[in-house]
């Protein structure tokens, strides 16, 4: 658990983080391992995890009929995804894929949210670092949507 | 001010609407990299097209070319022993030497990479052990990326560092999906001794510039690209005016403290 607690500790998502709130997250967390083309998860599945990479590179992909699946973005080591886990229903809506070769470690969603019902402190404090993940996913959505490099005469 | 008949050497398909034309220019003028020069096609009129070609390749202009407009269209057709009208080069390029002995990050989108290849060259050129120099380059998808080539070479040479990403992608893509400014967090530097070129959509150079900031750049190392709607290339007409600057002379690369107050701006 101590090795664990030490990566949680130097993963750039929670650095800085309060001791006492890593040790109480260090209960959800888990070490997982992905081979290249191998799915984290894909679309409507439950969603009840969150990963933190730290090593190789996912694509999140929506599947779209008669065109195939399309990238609509990449995840790389020292960044974090995965946050479906805190809002009803609980679903993805995307599919998650290994590119190559992926470490991560992921938490237990369910878990994740009764820590932090428990502690509000570690709650808020999470919440603020996903939601500045979350504002972070939107502007870049935002610079796709706006299509900056299209043709235009 | 009157253009200088030359003749079209060699025409580089980049993407499907994308060309570099290659022209012979025996008396060429010499320029620095981030200048422009003004094309003249027959028939159909004069556009400002940035030099992407080398600056030590003596008596070839090197210009890459998207078909997007009136002029653009018809140059970007044009064959091997077609005839070009070149005025040039004009304006004010990339700081390449206050770059000197530190990180000089390239930061370019789409066709914004054509006035920063010559950034690139000076430096594989000239390049001193301490200097570094990285490239940041984002595309709409990997089928409109330039220079692709070069870019391979580059990355594997590992003379720079380079660093691709998309918009979008299939499934097949291995890069990186995402925006340009994605790439910032891909790279370590120093914020005090860095300086950095962006060239793009003004949109992304807005972005870019703000990502920038946030990292620790100092606004006065930060230089961006204009385009505006050049004609004269001189300053004398007007039509690149952007707030108290003519981007055609006083521009278009420009410190990001001098146009910052107006960039962004709807009036202007």
């Amino acid at each position: 658990m101590e090795t664990l607690e030490r990566l949680l500790r130097e993963h750039p998502f929670l650095q800085g983080m309060e001791h006492r709130h890593l040790e109480f997250m260090t209960g959800c967390a888990a070490n997982v391992r992905f081979a290249a083309g191998q799915f984290l998860f894909r679309e409507g599945e439950e969603a009840n995890a969150a990963y933190m990479l730290r090593e190789g590179r996912v694509a999140i992909e929506v599947h779209v009929p008669g065109r195939g699946s399309t990238q609509i973005a990449t995840v790389e080591a020292g960044q974090v995804f995965g946050w479906t886990w805190l809002f009803p229903p609980y679903r993805w809506r995307f599919d998650a894929r290994a590119v190559e070769p992926v470490r991560a470690i992921t938490f237990q969603g369910d878990c994740l949210r009764a820590k932090c019902e428990a502690d509000h402190d570690l709650g808020y404090e999470l919440l603020k670092r996903f939601l500045r993940e979350i504002d972070r996913n939107l502007e870049r959505v935002h610079l796709q949507l706006l299509d900056v490099y299209r043709a235009e005469s | 001010m009157m253009p200088r008949m030359l003749e079209v050497r060699r025409v580089i398909r980049e993407s499907h609407d994308t060309v570099s034309i290659v022209i012979a220019d025996p008396q060429a003028r010499p320029f620095a990299p981030g200048q422009f020069n003004m094309l003249y096609v027959f028939g159909a009129g004069e556009a400002a097209i940035s030099i992407s070609g080398d600056a030590g390749e003596g008596g070839l202009l090197t210009h890459t070319v998207r078909a997007v407009g009136s002029v653009t269209r018809p140059l970007a057709a044009m064959k091997r022993g077609a005839v070009v009208g070149v005025r040039g080069p004009f304006g004010q390029g990339w700081p390449v030497e206050a770059a000197r002995g530190g990180t000089t990050i390239l930061l370019a989108g789409g066709i914004g990479l054509a006035p920063l290849r010559p950034v690139i060259y000076r430096f594989l050129r000239e390049r001193r052990a301490e200097e570094r120099l990285v490239l940041l380059y984002g595309a709409r998808s990997s089928s409109e990326m330039i220079y692709r080539r070069e870019l391979e070479r580059w990355a594997l040479e590992g003379a720079i560092e380079v660093h691709v990403i998309v918009d979008r992608a299939a499934g097949e893509w291995r890069g990186r999906v995402g925006v340009l400014t994605d790439l910032l967090d891909t790279c370590a530097f120093e914020p005090a001794r860095t300086i950095a070129m962006v060239c793009g959509p003004e949109v992304m150079m807005r972005a870019a510039a703000r990502a920038l900031a946030e990292r620790g750049v100092a606004a006065e190392d930060i230089y961006l690209s204009m385009e505006r709607n050049m004609k004269c290339a001189v300053g004398m007409c007007g039509h690149c005016q952007f707030g108290p600057s003519f981007i055609c002379k006083d521009g278009p690369v420009l410190a990001l403290p001098r146009i910052e107050p107006i960039l962004g701006k709807r009036e202007i």
